[in-house]
């Protein structure tokens, strides 16, 4: 149990990695400034870094009013046992009521981790969030891959903590030139005992499939390697990533880190483009809150047209060809 | 090296049905198997055992059912099992859970690597692994992809969302692993046969020092207020693509028109 009336303020960390905020960082923003406004109180940013005090100045354009620095080597990297300490000690010195973070890699590493330091609960990886009229966090999330929608809350614990899943929050329009208070905090990373030597990118630069606001994606379907070539050429006419359903990557056409569903990845992009995927409800269950499904399937009682907002009965090899060139032709 | 491995029981499939009136999951039309992930992390630790040697032992908290995971474990090479089991556990929300997995942890004795799952594929949190290292203050590595044992360190490549890191560690050490890593080996009949013989005796709240009133719901930080089931998705239109071209084309005409592309 907490002294609850000693904590106040929302909090979001600021994701970054060499210096770029991460995209949902600034959808929790716009979260926390709604939650902000309706609870009365002040909205701030927590960003930790080295030589970036700077990117301040993206998060009070974003809505903080005021943004916690720290300036350390250790917190440079997005090591989770140096961000974890620092995030903890600043929890335990200024006590904010409720502290967002995103739903990413980073943000599921360090938050648990935070939580057990300040002895509080955490809603994870949320896509929907209301305060009560007693400042109780209402948290929503889906469990059982998105087949139930979980209201989660910590009434007598403080901070209240939460990730918000990527994309599932709007960002909100940035105000240029609005400014706040920078308040620079001493390190306190404590015993850093995990070290990175190297960071290595995906060659090609890829899109990242969680963040991607258009995805293609294969399965069973496609019948073999060199055909996810064309959903890759799909793919770059829209700018967007390549996925693909469990029977395609079991098949060894493509890396798992493409899939899609139950045991690959979830995903909420605004366009899901599946091709040859009969949407299995593993499959569904990893992309079924996409914003607008377009499934193209040979099977016309394939569970994917169930779900889909345009649904094209017919040959993918004929089809996708036909919108690549479609796409062309603008 | 004595190696820990987290397992959870789940169910084994998703399609998972709210009774409106009590709130209750229903489960239909599948079984009760090991989550996926913590099979990828059972694998992990049985081919340290090959590879370096190891003593595996695998710990799951739940009731007595769960221990047909614990079982499956030991047949596919663990060397003993731990199954924590209390009316005190019941409604522990991943933060209990994790709490009650560290004091089982600490109750094994000297160990110097715990892996787990990097998420089940229930409750989706993420969350008990890391939870379990910071309640042994130790470090924790998640989303592992590939391991090599140097003595006392750990060399390990870790995903993040547009790559990956080259990390090292010192153990004693948490790590968290997904599919990429390897591919679950099964169990052999000697293993079964031996498996199905293992003494399990449950661990109790009082036999880890756990007091009742913090775990379990009481000592849950959080509480699942209300559960539902998201309205379905119905299908829109269906067109016929015998004409690719023609269909190709009435598709990205609604693109366009929706700001899509």
């Amino acid at each position: 149990m907490t002294d609850k009336t000693q904590f106040s303020g929302v909090w979001v960390f600021a994701e970054q990695r060499e210096g770029v905020i991460a995209s949902v960082t600034f959808e929790a923003l716009a979260k926390g400034r709604e939650l902000a406004t309706k609870r009365g109180t002040h909205l701030a940013a927590v960003l930790l870094g080295q030589g970036i005090k700077e990117k301040a100045a993206d998060l009070f354009a974003h809505g903080a009013d005021k943004v916690y620095y720290v300036d350390s080597s250790a917190l440079a990297g997005a090591n989770s046992d140096a961000l974890t300490a620092q995030l903890a000690a600043l929890i335990a010195q200024y006590k904010p009521e409720i502290v967002l973070g995103g739903s990413t890699i980073c943000g599921r590493s360090v938050f648990p981790r935070v939580a057990v330091r300040a002895q509080t609960g955490l809603a994870p990886d949320c896509t929907g969030l209301d305060l009560d009229a007693s400042g109780v966090l209402q948290a929503t999330r889906p469990a059982y891959v998105g087949n139930v929608l979980a209201t989660v809350v910590c009434p007598e614990h403080r901070p209240q903590m939460a990730t918000l899943r990527p994309k599932a929050f709007k960002k909100g329009t940035p105000t240029a030139g609005r400014i706040g208070e920078l308040i620079e905090a001493p390190a306190a990373v404590g015993d850093v005992k995990t070290k990175v030597v190297e960071v290595v990118r995906d060659a090609g630069n890829q899109v990242s499939l969680t963040a991607a606001d258009i995805i293609v994606s294969g399965g069973r379907g496609l019948g073999g390697t060199v055909h996810f070539s064309l959903l890759t050429e799909l793919a770059k006419e829209f700018g967007g990533a390549v996925g693909a359903s469990r029977a395609a990557v079991d098949s060894d056409w493509i890396n798992v880190s493409h899939q899609v569903g139950q045991t690959g990845k979830t995903v909420s992009p605004k366009l899901y483009i599946a091709c040859g995927i009969s949407g299995a409800i593993q499959h569904a269950a990893g992309m079924g809150s996409s914003e607008f499904i377009v499934a193209i399937n040979k099977d016309p009682g394939a569970p994917i047209f169930e779900i889909a907002d345009i649904g094209v009965v017919g040959d993918l090899f004929t089809v996708v060809p036909a919108l690549i060139a479609a796409l062309k032709n603008r | 090296m004595h190696i820990v491995v987290c397992l959870k029981q789940v169910f084994s499939t998703p399609q998972v049905r709210i009774n409106p009136e009590t709130n209750a999951v229903i489960r239909e039309g599948g079984e009760w198997i090991i989550n996926p992930f913590d099979e990828h992390a059972l694998e992990t630790a049985l081919a340290l055992k090959d590879t370096v040697g190891a003593k595996v032992t695998v710990i799951t908290a739940g009731s007595q059912q769960a221990e047909a995971v614990l079982r499956e474990a030991l047949a596919r090479g663990a060397d003993a099992a731990v199954l924590l089991s209390d009316a005190a556990f019941e409604g522990s929300d991943a933060w209990a859970t994790a709490k009650i997995l560290a004091a089982g942890i600490q109750k094994v004795g000297a160990v110097d690597l715990i892996v787990c799952g990097k998420q089940t594929m229930d409750g989706d949190t993420a969350q008990v692994g890391p939870a379990v290292a910071e309640f042994l203050g130790w470090p924790c590595v998640t989303y592992v992809r590939k391991l090599a044992v140097e003595g006392t360190t750990l060399k390990l490549e870790r995903l993040f969302e547009d790559g990956f890191e080259k990390v090292e560690v010192v153990l004693p050490a948490v790590l968290t692993v997904g599919k990429e890593i390897n591919t679950p080996r099964m169990a052999s009949l000697k293993g079964r046969m031996a498996a199905k013989k293992a003494q399990i005796a449950p661990v109790n709240a009082a036999a880890l020092g756990l007091a009742p009133e913090s775990v379990g719901r009481a000592g849950s930080p959080t509480r699942i207020v209300k559960m539902a089931t998201p309205p379905k998705k119905t299908g829109g239109i269906k067109i016929d693509g015998s004409d690719a071209a023609a269909a190709a084309k009435t598709v990205v005409e609604k693109l366009r028109e929706l700001k899509l592309v």
